[in-house]
């Protein structure tokens, strides 16, 4: 099968699911109500499955590699700990708490900064390799869970209500007000990336041969994580952390779509992303009732197939 | 042409390059000779701004490196460094395509697309062009490396050990193939190479470079000398005429 129809069958699928998701016992009564419930619900999800795909995906051709991803690095959890610091430092009640836009701001360039430094570092250093950067993903992770851990325990329990909604991945009561907001940053970082796709492309040669062929790989690189930062910011400030679902994705869509090119990879897993995520949550409120969430069967799953990968040794 | 003058490099205070100048004039194809440790590609590293230098200064058609802006650059310059491991499923086709980037930025004009198949055609390999690397030799792969450099269709060329791990008949062509480049499109050609008689019978200019400096450069029968040989290598050379080219004896076997 072609890619192109492959690509089709896909989106028709991804949007055959979002129909049965917006129109599931509607009529003309009761749709307002539902609609203005479900519609939020459901953008915020294919926000934050082209976020989380998107970002995984540049990630994994900047830092050439195909098992690690910013989630499996500790960007997630470094969401997390802003948001425990903020409240910590500035009280519940701090405008930088209680409004979206601002708190969103605010921990982007917060994680912006943080995740640039990292990068020079990686870069700008000798030659890293890529267990070195896992190896400092996986501290990084624990000690930001850590610091999390450790305010959460000491903090007035009603503070610790102002958090709790960022700390665990929610996809049955996302953040309604940030949807709307969000649209913005996010297709300014996907025009972006875009824009960027056929340098990422020359990528995949290995930065000597990319500097041969006239791209600044340090330049492209920090831009790069620059955007990444921002998507993941998105993602996590929507429906909180999914620590191994990008890699699910990336890899799905590598395998799916035999291709190098970013201007197809990049449409490709977010249409996948958004089919299992819309599918995984269909499941999870029809046919189990709610009793589980959907980020437990991703991490169960993504968890595995991450062992699997390291198991068979497919890092490079 | 490409001059280099006083280049050095330094590594925790060992100079790996040292207050080493060059010439690479254009209509002729250059080898770096040496031992291993040399410093022979940090040199063609330097010069070709895949590696910073210490000290020194490259000049690029009168124009210094570091005044370049390094996306026009690419469509002067091409390099290919020896060791090229690749993450992604890439036909030879594709991998040539990428030569023509700095030229069209990945979108294939017709043009574009009419020098990719000369490229291909250049060493080769057409027959193979929609096979993917890694069902590929290593020569056959080294060739597709090659062709991609010859589409980015550049006045200046650096190879570094292009002839690494491959048989007799893949260099033999391949050397057949830069020389062409040299001599019949007037590209200044740069190899670094590690067989001496390969040097010797396909370059027109030869450096010779030891402990990271240059100990000769010249014309080939300059450097290709015993007395220059024995001392770069600190073997006893022999060097005979072969149908008008030196061929160097330096396989000293004491029990025939």
């Amino acid at each position: 099968m072609r890619n192109s129809t492959k690509l089709i069958l896909l989106s028709v699928a991804t949007l055959a699911i979002i129909a049965l998701f917006l129109g599931k016992g509607l009529d003309a009564y009761n749709y307002r109500f539902f609609l203005s419930r479900r519609i939020p619900k459901v953008l915020a999800i294919l926000l934050a499955a082209t976020a989380i795909s998107w970002s995984s995906l540049v990630f994994q051709t900047v830092t050439n590699n195909r098992i690690l991803t910013p989630s499996i690095l500790g960007f997630d959890s470094l969401y997390v700990m802003i948001q425990v610091l903020l409240v910590v430092l500035a009280g519940s009640l701090s405008p930088l708490v209680i409004q979206p836009m601002l708190n969103f701001s605010v921990t982007t360039a917060i994680m912006a900064g943080l995740s640039l430094s990292l990068f020079a570092w990686y870069f700008y250093g000798k030659q890293r390799d890529l267990f070195s950067l896992l190896l400092i993903g996986i501290i990084c992770s624990s000690l930001f869970s850590s610091v999390t851990g450790f305010f959460t325990m000491v903090i007035d329990p009603s503070e610790f209500m102002a958090i709790q909604a960022s700390m665990f991945a929610s996809f049955n009561n996302v953040n309604g007000a940030l949807v709307y907001w969000a649209i913005a940053p996010m297709l300014l970082c996907l025009a972006l990336l875009l824009k960027l796709a056929p340098k990422l492309d020359v990528l995949w040669l290995g930065p000597d041969n990319a500097t041969s062929l006239g791209i600044n790989v340090r330049k492209l690189t920090l831009q790069i994580m620059a955007l990444v930062s921002v998507l993941i910011s998105v993602a996590t400030a929507l429906v909180g952390p999914v620590l191994f679902f990008g890699l699910i994705v990336v890899s799905l869509t590598r395998q799916l779509f035999n291709s190098y090119q970013h201007r197809l990879l990049l449409p490709a897993s977010s249409a996948l992303a958004a089919f299992l995520l819309l599918t995984g949550q269909w499941i999870v409120e029809n046919l189990m009732a709610f009793e589980t969430t959907i980020s437990v069967i991703i991490n169960f799953v993504g968890g595995s197939y991450f062992l699997l990968l390291l198991a068979r040794n497919k890092v490079n | 042409m490409i001059k280099l003058s006083g280049l050095s490099k330094k590594y925790n205070d060992n100079f790996v390059v040292q207050d080493a100048s060059a010439l690479f004039p254009k209509g002729v194809l250059t080898s770096i000779i040496g031992p291993n440790g040399a410093g022979k590609s940090t040199l063609l590293s330097m010069a070709s701004r895949l590696t910073n230098s210490d000290a020194g200064e490259v000049v690029i058609a009168d124009k210094p490196l570091n005044q370049w802006d390094n996306a026009e650059l690419a469509k002067r310059l091409a390099v290919l460094r020896q060791s090229n491991n690749i993450n992604m499923r890439f036909t030879v086709r594709e991998l040539v395509a990428f030569g023509r980037f700095p030229h069209s930025q990945g979108r294939l004009s017709a043009r574009d697309n009419e020098i990719i198949d000369k490229a291909m055609g250049h060493l080769d390999i057409q027959h193979i062009a929609n096979r993917y690397l890694d069902q590929l030799s290593g020569g056959q792969r080294q060739m597709a490396f090659i062709a991609m450099v010859v589409a980015q269709d550049t006045d200046y060329i650096f190879l570094d050990e292009p002839l690494n791990n491959l048989d007799i008949k893949h260099s033999v062509e391949i050397m057949g193939a830069i020389q062409h480049l040299a001599h019949e499109h007037g590209k200044a050609v740069v190899v670094v190479i590690h067989d001496i008689n390969f040097a010797a019978s396909y370059s027109d200019r030869i450096i010779a470079m030891k402990q990271g400096q240059v100990i000769k450069s010249g014309d080939t029968v300059e450097v290709i000398d015993e007395a220059v040989l024995s001392d770069i290598y600190e073997i006893p050379f022999t060097i005979r005429e072969v149908e008008g080219q030196r061929i160097c004896m330096y396989y000293t076997n004491p029990h025939k």
